[in-house]
């Protein structure tokens, strides 16, 4: 009788000369996997020449059971050589599938070493935003090229889905636009006049809602809202067109992808971001109003004739001009990382998160550059 | 009829209505799908083909009607009863739906790490084989989706389905997309993977080819109900103006159907 070394539920090794012989018993199945591989492993080291594998006692085979076998086969070959016995005609084909051993190949994608990685991705990330920052220059001068080129031949200007766009960008970005200067204004006009209170200065409450609103506030927030609103949908919009080769296909139908899509949304932005802009600083100056009546108790009245008094016109010109630059910004951004998605939806997310980041950064960028500007020329 | 009766049905279909808003797809679905054997569903475009497999594996809430497999009512499964059943099968999507973010052995081992506790290694192993079960060359098991060609990524996206081992294999349109050469290459892969697996398959297509060389019985969906279901040669003889067409136009005489 020979000589029982290892048994478990699934595995039986009986010592032997010249080889052990190793009994598969019961369902080698996904289910018992794990359980299998352990008792395997274990079984291993008991094993130091060659083994016959007999696998009657199997009632149950799958080819997770299969890989096993096989698995334990190469390990025993290791050793000695493995011979397999007993595989009942069911199971024959099975074997068969996977019989062959695949070598060792990656499963995974290529990890750096933890103390490269970081370098690399600074490096890659620095001459992707160099690159990136060229090819949006880029992407702008031939916009503005076909731009003026349309002032030439107007009738290639698209009409049609320019207003379609208006509407999408400017009519229905009043709600959002106006809700948020409201509040702005008021929470302005509520903070100021706590300051000044201290100095008992807060009529001057006023003036400075007056001059952030109109030379700051309003273009720049409504901006943002545009920013993350608008430039966000032109990227999505663009880019599942590109996914779907729509604008391959617009290509080949003789039409260019900048006139069609880019220039009826730029011009759109140009034309509405000044007008949001307005509407934004009105309603802000509104929220200033109804604030200092509620807190300071100014009427409206009182409030409109002081405002009149303080505020030029430069202050709301010098907000307004800024305007249509940075619709300009955000259009192009938009566009331009829309048009840059290719093979897979993960990267039309990607660019439209990168197009909301880079148009905000372009425009606060810009409007620094402003105020340098026009505190230069003493405006 | 009478002796398809006493075989064993995986699947049960009985009474299925199926409706967007007014619009009826299916009305009064009955079908059976027995142990071991490969279904081809076929129709015209926009008869519910996919929704009725859809519907199957649960995707789609039917109106009315029982879907039952292995003889469990699927509506009336426990959560937990739900999960398990889920291991008894693998679906194939039209366009394979692998994770775009994982590699194709990532892929296979997703099913395994959510339903098993297993170590690196084994799945490791177990990934490779299925990739070469599915016909991959092995460097495939670390590409990521977007870098497959089509044909390829199918057989990813089949090697998937194939990970736990499934009893039943539900494929949607395996061959669509792919070039005449990969199709039959596919077609051939599938016949013979489920023979040797003893895997019971339900397949929707159109592919007139894929019907002639995998399928072992055939259900014609049409006028919101299943016309026949019967192995290949009697649903041809089949007197319905749909199938008369789709069985005797000139693609069929092509696939080799006379």
């Amino acid at each position: 009788m020979a000589e029982v070394v290892y048994h478990t539920d699934f595995i039986c090794v009986e010592e032997g000369a010249p080889s052990s012989l190793v009994r598969f018993l019961g369902r080698w199945t996904i289910e018992n996997a794990q359980a299998i591989d352990d008792a395997m492993a274990a079984t291993i080291k008991a094993i130091d020449k060659g083994a016959v594998l007999d696998c009657t006692g199997i009632t149950g085979l799958d080819t997770t059971g299969a890989v096993l076998i096989r698995r334990f086969a190469a390990k025993i070959d290791d050793a000695g050589a493995a011979v397999l016995t007993g595989i009942s005609s069911d199971y024959k084909e099975l074997l068969e599938v996977i019989s062959c051993c695949p070598p060792e190949a990656a499963t995974e994608p290529e990890v750096l070493p933890w103390y490269i990685a970081p370098v690399l991705e600074v490096g890659e990330a620095f001459l992707r935003a160099v690159s990136s920052f060229a090819r949006l220059l880029s992407f702008l001068g031939l916009v503005l090229t076909r731009l003026f080129g349309t002032l030439l031949a107007p009738g290639r200007i698209r009409l049609v889905p320019m207003v379609h766009q208006m509407e999408a960008v400017g009519l229905k970005a009043m709600g959002i636009v106006g809700l948020i200067a409201f509040l702005i204004g008021a929470v302005m006009v509520n903070q100021g006049a706590i300051q000044l209170a201290k100095f008992g200065a807060d009529v001057f409450v006023i003036d400075l809602l007056g001059i952030t609103q109109l030379r700051e506030m309003g273009v720049l927030l409504t901006s943002i809202i545009v920013a993350g609103r608008s430039g966000s949908a032109f990227t999505a919009q663009i880019g599942s067109m590109k996914l779907n080769e729509e604008v391959d296909a617009m290509r080949t139908l003789g039409m260019n992808p900048v006139d069609v899509l880019v220039l009826p949304r730029l011009l759109a932005l140009m034309i509405c971001l000044p007008l949001l802009t307005f509407y934004a600083d009105i309603i802000g100056i509104a929220g200033g109003v109804t604030m200092a009546w509620a807190q300071l108790d100014i009427s409206p009245a009182n409030f409109l004739v002081y405002f009149r008094d303080v505020i030029s016109f430069d202050h709301y010109a010098v907000g307004i001009i800024k305007a249509p630059f940075f619709a300009a910004v955000i259009a192009s951004c938009g566009c331009y990382q829309g048009l840059r998605v290719s093979s897979s939806a993960d990267v039309l997310g990607e660019r439209t998160t990168k197009s909301v980041v880079q148009s905000i950064f372009l425009v606060i960028v810009l409007d620094a550059m402003f105020a340098i500007f026009f505190t230069a020329v003493d405006l | 009829m009478d002796g398809s009766l006493q075989k064993d049905a995986v699947i049960r279909v009985r009474g299925i209505v199926n409706a967007f808003g007014d619009h009826v797809v299916h009305d009064g679905i009955d079908l059976d799908v027995y142990r071991g054997e490969i279904l081809g569903v076929v129709g015209g475009s926009g008869t519910g083909k996919s929704v009725l497999l859809r519907t199957i594996i649960g995707l789609q809430k039917q109106k009315a009607g029982v879907v039952e497999i292995n003889g469990k009512d699927q509506t009336k499964l426990s959560p937990e009863e739900i999960q398990m059943a889920r291991r008894d099968w693998g679906v194939l999507f039209q366009d394979g739906a692998l994770f775009s973010s994982l590699t194709v052995a990532q892929n296979i081992k997703v099913p395994l790490r959510e339903h098993f506790h297993m170590s690196q290694g084994l799945m490791d192993d177990l990934a490779r084989s299925k990739v070469t079960m599915a016909g991959l060359p092995l460097e495939a098991a670390c590409k990521f989706p977007a870098d497959l060609s089509g044909g390829m990524r199918k057989r990813a996206a089949l090697a998937r389905a194939l990970a736990l081992d499934p009893k039943i294999l539900f494929l949607d349109e395996p061959t669509a997309g792919l070039d005449p050469i990969g199709a039959a290459a596919f077609d051939g892969l599938i016949r013979e993977l489920t023979k040797s697996l003893g895997i019971t398959v339900f397949l929707v297509t159109h592919d007139l080819d894929t019907l002639v060389r995998v399928c072992d019985r055939v259900a014609v969906i049409g006028d919101k109900k299943v016309l026949i279901a019967a192995p290949l040669k009697d649903v041809m003889k089949f007197d319905h103006p749909w199938v008369q067409e789709y069985f005797g136009g000139p693609r069929a005489r092509a696939a080799g159907i006379d």
